[in-house]
């Protein structure tokens, strides 16, 4: 059945129950995803959900869980609109199949939504290929679990498994439809029939599933919103769960790997024999780009790995360094041949003719990852079949990856999801790079009998990553005579992703987004928020400058260029009323504020500073307010409020990657310094539940913090700030620090 | 062959002396809920106990650690009762991505078993390990839970 909006389909099942499928793709791929989740004796209702006779629900979730909470909150959409009890309701990660691809976000992205991230599409441009090509996606990232594939697959799925439900009992009870109550996983009639879901849900497969059931209204929520506890958390307290690098088969061998520590450098030559000498070593491998040992385990690989002297070739980037890098985005960005990215009115014109304006350069530097997990992969070659284990924030990309990397059919190929230390866009596909490790591992497996675990060692990890791109920023805008900004004009170096990263909710009349190109030799890779972080940095620094131009307290100053922008400015006065903006602090502490829409989710967050003895800043306090729309599990939301904030916080404190020779300097984490909990300030989160469609949970959290502390830092130093990370300058207070 | 008690149970490991304890405890015995993070000591994911007190695994080598007593996550359980760092932990929801939270829960479990009633201070000076995910907030939460219960 086709409708306006969706595909749903039914049909029998290999287990004899029923299939009901949501998605966007053709009804051979439904019948699929039911054949694959369907188990012995239990009727599959949907390609989302499976009920067993034994009354359990179990919801197929085609997403990956990296600690985001999505394995508990789409479950918990299904369980709601299917009336589940929710003790009966557990999970099963979807296998990495074409049926389970992300068929409600493709959809969304052919709409023209902004907040998709272009790098999701891997490999893939939109628009140019055929739908069936399309469906090669099953994506973690962008916060688009919940936005896309909860609002629009499992909310429905779990309303039309529930009217099937009732027409069935209905006809076995030779009552009315509207007389029955469907409840706690439980039908009944007034009449006193009644009968568990599972006990209904094999008579419930004659029934066609409604192609457009009515959803709940939020006020009968009873599972949505309230803090379920999350399915995947008791195995990661007790050390079972499985993680790639956990991966043990038998007659296993342990791989380490060295590449060209200079981009596009190649391998001249490598002496093996102190290698090959050492303990456990079975073998060398020589890649055009990098060298391997293999061994029988990871310690002894990577001991063997230290005696190698690879002789490199360093290639063209061998006498790049950081300072050449920001001087040449800063040349292309004063020599001015910019890409048009977004405007309105005359920008150009309306700075001319001003009298007050203010510009600021500005800059970030490369970041690295650094998941907790280092990059690895196991991979396994029988003949012309592949195994492989991992984590993957794109399950099925990474497995038509493989494929395509071991031009093999993608039948070949097996996929198995382990649980991810840690994504933040690491483990999805690069544009420039593709999926490093998975295609790594393929290849050192290729030259091994039996299986072989390839690990990236921390500092292989830090200096051979896809990076949070550098960049640097000129904004430029002109103060009329109210104060209020007249003109805006936004220029920085590299775009990513996603087009909105730029947009700001102020409504300028005169605005400009220009961007050169080019500037960037060092591999890019979407990091947690992607563009996001560092144009929040950009533009809410500059708005804070304005601000002091205009001589105007800076949440006052955004609260008056929000006036048409009702949700911004709630969250805005929300987060203000939180710290109690108005308020004296002690002396030696101040607040800055920001706000930032990402993903569709509107954040305004204050942080309250200090300085210690030796000029550092300090961050004591945050406030978050945040509208996402709605909340589907508070407790998660907030976690990750406060994690993605901590995650920028590192950033705006500590974060630096640096080149140098070609190089990246930092190799660990004494010299990539993270926040730890002595560092981690107190953080109070509040929602604001417009109503709104939803909004991202992951990434929100992550990009004002940058500029609500460097905007405290100026309001308690004067100091401004227009470089991260915050470490490497020294501040003075005004009233001599705290 | 080294001998070393892991959770109680005597094992033989055959290995180098200089082998970092983590690295047989993860590839020779195969107990894995102990985490490679850094291999330098910096990020704790590697802490375990020995002989009572938490010891990054990833720099201390397995020769020293003969004839001590090692206790991994694996082992923390009572039958199947979970430690009451582990239960504050669920409780907390403190996991994310978790992969370093068994070096978080064993890195607690020692400095409760050294301060039953742990400062604000005590916890910061204790629990320096890293959190990727930036679980703080319910790691505090979650030992000022366990040191109650």
């Amino acid at each position: 059945m086709i409708s306006r909006r969706f595909v749903i389909f039914s049909g029998i099942a290999a287990a004899g129950g029923l299939a009901v499928g949501y998605a966007l793709t053709p009804f051979s791929t439904l019948e699929r995803a039911a054949q694959l989740v369907a188990k012995e004796g239990a009727a599959s209702l949907g390609a989302w959900v499976r009920i067993g006779s034994d009354n359990s629900v179990t919801v197929i979730v085609p997403h990956s869980e990296m600690g985001q909470g999505v394995h508990t909150a789409l479950p918990m959409m299904l369980a709601e609109e299917l009336d589940a009890d929710w003790s009966l309701v557990s999970m099963e990660q979807a296998p990495p199949d074409v049926a389970f691809a992300n068929g409600a976000m493709v959809r969304e992205y052919l709409r023209g939504d902004m907040s998709i991230p272009g790098w999701m599409s891997g490999v893939t441009e939109f628009g140019s290929r055929k739908i069936a090509e399309l469906t090669h996606l099953q994506i973690t990232g962008g916060s688009t679990a919940v936005r896309y594939t909860g609002v629009r697959a499992m909310r429905v799925a779990g309303a039309a498994a529930r009217r099937m439900l009732i027409k069935a009992a209905a006809a076995a009870w030779n009552v009315s439809e509207g007389e029955i109550e469907a409840k706690q996983s439980r039908l009944s009639h007034k009449s006193g029939k009644n009968a568990t879901y599972g006990e209904m849900a094999v008579a419930a497969a004659a029934f066609d599933p409604p192609v457009d059931p009515p959803l709940k209204a939020k006020k009968d929520y009873k599972i949505v919103g309230t803090p379920m506890k999350r399915f995947d958390i008791p195995a990661k307290v007790d050390g079972s769960a499985k993680y790639g690098i956990d991966v043990r088969q038998p007659n296993m061998s342990f791989a380490v790997i060295a590449a060209s520590p200079v981009y596009g450098g190649t391998l001249k030559s490598v002496d093996e024999k102190p290698a090959m000498a050492m303990r456990g070593v079975k073998k060398v491998v020589k890649f055009p780009d990098a060298v391997v040992v293999v061994a029988d385990n990871t310690w002894r690989a990577k001991e063997a790995l230290l005696a190698l002297q690879p002789i490199w070739d360093d290639g063209e980037n061998a006498n790049l360094t950081q300072a050449s890098i920001f001087e040449g985005m800063t040349a292309a960005l004063k020599k001015g041949d910019l890409t048009e990215d977004y405007g309105n009115g005359d920008v150009d014109d309306a700075l001319k003719s001003a009298k007050n304006v203010v510009e600021s350069l500005y800059r970030v530097p490369y970041l690295a990852h650094a998941t907790m997990e280092v990059m690895n992969c196991t991979a396994h070659f029988e003949g012309d079949k592949l195994t492989l284990w991992g984590g993957f924030q794109d399950g099925l990309g990474s497995r038509a990856a493989a494929a395509k990397f071991a031009g093999l059919a993608i039948e070949n190929v097996t996929l198995h999801h382990m649980a991810m230390g840690g994504g933040f866009g690491r483990r999805g596909r690069q544009r420039q790079r593709t999926i490093d490790y998975l295609e790594r591992a393929i290849a050192v497996a290729r030259q091994v009998e039996g299986p072989v675990q390839l690990v990236f060692t921390r500092e292989e990890d830090m200096t051979q990553d896809n990076y949070r791109q550098a960049s640097v920023a000129w904004m430029k805008a002109a103060l009329d005579d109210d104060g209020k900004v007249n003109a805006w004009l936004h220029t920085f170096t590299e775009k990513h992703d996603p087009p909105e990263a730029v947009r700001v909710n102020y409504g300028f009349a005169n605005q400009a987004v220009r961007y050169a190109t080019g500037t960037n030799p060092v591999p890019w890779g979407s990091w947690r928020s992607v563009d996001h972080s560092q144009h929040g940095f950009f533009i809410e620094s500059f708005m804070d400058e304005l601000a002091y131009a205009a001589k105007t307290d800076p949440f006052e100053f955004r609260r008056a260029h929000l006036a048409d922008a009702p949700r911004h400015r709630a969250v805005l006065e929300l987060a203000a009323s939180m710290a109690g903006w108005s308020n004296p602090r002690q002396p030696g502490r101040a607040m800055g504020i920001a706000i930032r829409e990402i993903f569709g989710t509107i954040v305004a967050q204050v942080a309250e500073v200090s300085l210690t003895n030796d000029g550092r800043v300090r961050v004591h306090r945050m406030w978050s307010a945040v509208d996402p729309g709605e909340v589907i599990n508070p407790a998660t939301f907030t976690a990750q409020i406060q994690g993605g904030a901590i995650y920028g916080l590192t950033a705006a404190l500590y974060g630096e990657i640096s080149i140098d020779k070609g190089r990246v300097v930092q190799q660990n984490f004494p010299d990539y310094e993270m926040v730890r909990m002595a560092d981690a300030p107190e953080h109070e989160v509040r929602f604001i539940e417009s109503g709104a469609r939803t909004g991202g949970a992951g990434e929100p959290g992550t990009v004002p913090v940058a500029a609500a502390v460097a905007n405290a830092v100026f309001a308690l130093t004067g100091q401004r700030v227009r470089e991260l990370p915050l470490m490497k300058a020294k501040f003075i207070g005004k009233t001599g620090g705290s | 062959m080294i001998t070393i008690h892991v959770n109680g149970t005597p094992q033989q490991v055959d290995a180098e002396d200089g082998m970092p304890l983590l690295w047989a405890i993860r590839d020779v015995l195969n107990m894995t809920g102990t985490k490679y993070g850094c291999g330098v000591g910096a990020c704790g994911a590697c802490t375990v106990l020995i002989d009572g007190v938490a010891m990054r695994s990833c720099s201390f080598p397995v020769g020293l650690a003969a004839g001590k007593d090692v206790t991994t996550i694996e082992g923390l359980k009572t039958g199947d009762t979970l430690h009451k760092v582990q239960q504050a932990w669920i409780d907390a929801q403190v996991p994310q991505c978790g992969y370093c939270q068994s070096g978080q829960i064993m890195a607690a479990v020692a400095l409760l078993q050294e301060k039953s009633r742990p400062t604000e201070a005590d916890v910061e000076e204790a629990m320096t390990n890293i959190c990727r995910c930036g679980a703080y907030t319910q790691i505090r939460a979650a030992i000022n839970a366990a040191a109650r219960a």
